[in-house]
């Protein structure tokens, strides 16, 4: 039998957008869909969920107010710290580095990616904890010096671990930098430091941008660094939803919070997208 | 005399490489100079150095006067139009011609640079476009967006790094008189690098050909095709019909390799020994029959190519190689276009064509 040539380019569009749609229609779409019906529902008696219409989970978001703002004030803190550790180290990769040692350079960046976070951030809570740092305090006798469990450590470990992902799309857009523009900018008049802020910031801009959100995204889902580097003291919405999942059974009041969570990542997604195209002009801003 | 720019004895060296060798230049103020050579002559290397991307090796860059070692770009009183124009992407047309305004201290008002800017996008034909977005231009705004951002700074001499190469033929043409006229208008000097010899015979009141790093001749651009020194020049400003042949010892007779014999005049400064004899195509004319007493050779015509008010024949003569002859079509007749096959007589004045040393070429 002869397939048309219409038919024929509908089976090749299957195969090739196919796979990818089932999957993420039965692993995204089918339970957000359900962690959306469960935000609107109860908590039945025995845990879980009963169905129901109602606002109460949402009205009781209050409850958790704690690891909202843990959240919502570490998460872009350590986005920035990120970002003002990461732009000096972007800037020498791609501006001022031998271009020989630049490769070299970057994989000393990316290689502690390869080991486990987990085990990354375990490390970190030996060094921070009794027998790490504040033990070398007391050596030097002071007493009491207390530093995991703490914000600092959860922005620490933050820093430790995201900083490369906001060091390369800030490398690249650098990178991409035509060279001319800065010779143009010499030649205009401007010295280094008004280049810098008129060119080569505000061009860099779709890197940073890109960097922020995704680091920003990543954190405000985070759950690791808080569980294990704050302890039960500096905790996490992600910490509040394994909690409320795992221990109190209470589904629809997890499930409203990981809505919540969704609707603040895509508003901060939007927010950052827009400022990139405003200040760079272009609409191709890639964000991740 | 006043010079807006001068070389004194510069060299540039990257590494080993030697990009440009013991360079002296004089550039009068308000002249219009063409940095004309192949890639890799040392033109760019030399507009570079004085726009302050580039140091000199040795030897001095003066600009106005005043030494320019070791000064860098942002402190210099020129300004480029940089090849693909170099604009500011994030942002628009009028804030790129403001930029180098906005940079001066003391302080323009804000008033005062958008009074600048709006004029000098007038005086380059944009004053409607003040307010766009740069990709949203044609290459030629682009251009001309390229220009006045580096005239309204008034500096006192303009660098243009093979500014119209990303043009189209007829955009081209247009831009280089638009720039000449610019030229006149602002009086200040104006230094243009390219490759084209067309582009700076027609722009430029002064043509410096350059290869290998140096000079080879600086002269209007008239000096430069009609007289030029060596011949690189000759065959790189125009095109040239090489014979090789050997001047004998009296100093006029020139002996061809088919065995003839040309009197070329007395020519100074020529020892006898090997020769080249460069003819210019339109010096040559193209006869279906020898005129009585002419001097010339006999030759087939092997391609003719037909470009409306002149054509172009390929001839074959025996003995002496292929030769190029531009023909002026304005004194004939349709009739009289020569048929590819036909065998003609290529006549030509020995005592007004070139004659180098063989060794000049190098």
């Amino acid at each position: 039998m002869a397939v048309s040539a219409e038919n024929k380019r509908r089976l090749v569009t299957a195969a090739l957008v196919g796979p990818a749609a089932v999957w993420l229609f039965t692993f995204l779409v089918l339970p957000f869909t359900a962690v959306v019906i469960f935000a609107f529902g109860e908590r039945a008696p025995e845990g879980g969920y009963q169905p129901a219409f109602t606002l109460a989970q949402f009205a009781n978001l209050g409850a958790r107010s704690a690891a909202f703002a843990n959240t919502l004030t570490l998460a872009p803190i350590g986005a920035l710290a990120c970002l003002l550790i990461a732009y000096p180290v972007a800037y020498y990769l791609a501006i001022k580095a031998d271009q020989k040692y630049r490769m070299l350079l970057i994989s000393l960046i990316v290689i502690p990616f390869w080991t486990s976070m987990l085990v990354r951030t375990y490390a970190w809570m030996y060094l921070l904890g009794a027998r790490g740092i504040p033990h070398l305090f007391e050596l030097a006798g002071i007493d009491d010096v207390r530093l995991l469990n703490t914000p600092g450590a959860v922005l620490l470990g933050i820093v430790y671990g995201y900083l490369p992902l906001m060091i390369l799309p800030i490398y690249v857009s650098l990178e991409k930098l035509d060279r001319r523009l800065l010779d143009a900018s010499a030649d205009l008049g401007a010295s280094p430091v008004s280049t810098f802020f008129g060119v080569t910031l505000p061009l860099s801009l779709p890197g940073v941008m890109t960097g922020v959100a995704l680091v920003t995204i990543l954190l405000l889902g985070e759950y690791l660094i808080p569980q294990l580097l704050g302890g039960g003291k500096v905790f996490f919405i992600g910490n509040a939803l394994v909690d409320l999942f795992l221990q109190s059974r209470n589904w629809p009041f997890g499930s409203a919070i990981a809505v919540t969570l969704v609707v603040v990542v895509v508003a901060v997604l939007l927010v950052a997208m827009r400022i990139a195209w405003r200040v760079s002009g272009s609409r191709q801003v890639d964000l991740i | 005399m006043h010079n807006d720019i001068e070389f004194r004895s510069v060299t540039k060296n990257y590494g080993a490489v030697t990009a440009v060798s013991d360079v002296d230049l004089q550039v009068p103020k308000g002249a219009f100079l063409a940095l004309l050579g192949p890639s890799g002559c040392g033109k760019t290397t030399c507009l570079r150095m004085i726009g302050g991307f580039e140091q000199p090796t040795s030897g001095t860059v003066l600009i106005s006067g005043r030494e320019m070692n070791g000064i860098a770009p942002y402190r210099r009183p020129v300004n480029m139009v940089f090849q693909h124009y170099a604009l500011f992407p994030h942002l628009n047309v009028e804030q790129n011609v403001g930029y180098g305004l906005k940079q001066m201290r003391p302080r323009i008002e804000a008033s005062e640079i958008a009074r600048k800017v709006a004029l000098a996008l007038e005086m380059v034909r944009l004053g409607g476009f003040a307010q766009r977005r740069v990709h949203e231009l044609s290459g030629g705004q682009q251009q001309r967006v390229a220009l006045a951002r580096a005239i309204v700074n008034k500096p006192a001499v303009l660098l243009l790094d093979e500014p119209l190469a990303a043009l189209d033929r007829k955009l081209r043409t247009a831009m280089q008189i638009e720039l000449q006229t610019l030229q006149r208008e602002l009086g200040i000097t104006f230094v243009l690098v390219t490759h084209d010899q067309e582009e700076a015979l027609s722009m430029a009141d002064l043509v410096c050909v350059m290869n290998t790093g140096s000079i080879r001749q600086l002269g209007t651009p008239q000096e430069v095709y009609d007289h030029p020194t060596d011949l690189f020049v000759a065959d790189f400003v125009g095109k040239t019909n090489r014979v090789t042949a050997t001047l004998e010892t009296d100093g006029r007779t020139l002996r061809l390799a088919d065995g003839s014999a040309l009197n070329v005049g007395e020519r100074r400064g020529m020892t006898a020994g090997d020769a080249i004899l460069a003819i210019r195509p339109e010096a040559i004319r193209v006869d279906r029959h020898a005129k009585p007493g002419a001097t010339g050779f006999q030759g087939t015509v092997t391609n003719r190519i037909f470009l409306g008010s002149t054509a172009e024949y390929s001839v074959a003569v025996p003995g002496l190689g292929d030769f190029l002859i531009t023909s002026d079509r304005r004194n004939l007749h349709e009739s009289e276009l020569v048929e590819p096959g036909q065998t003609v007589f290529l006549g030509f004045d020995p005592t007004t064509a070139h004659l180098f040393p063989v060794s000049s070429s190098a």
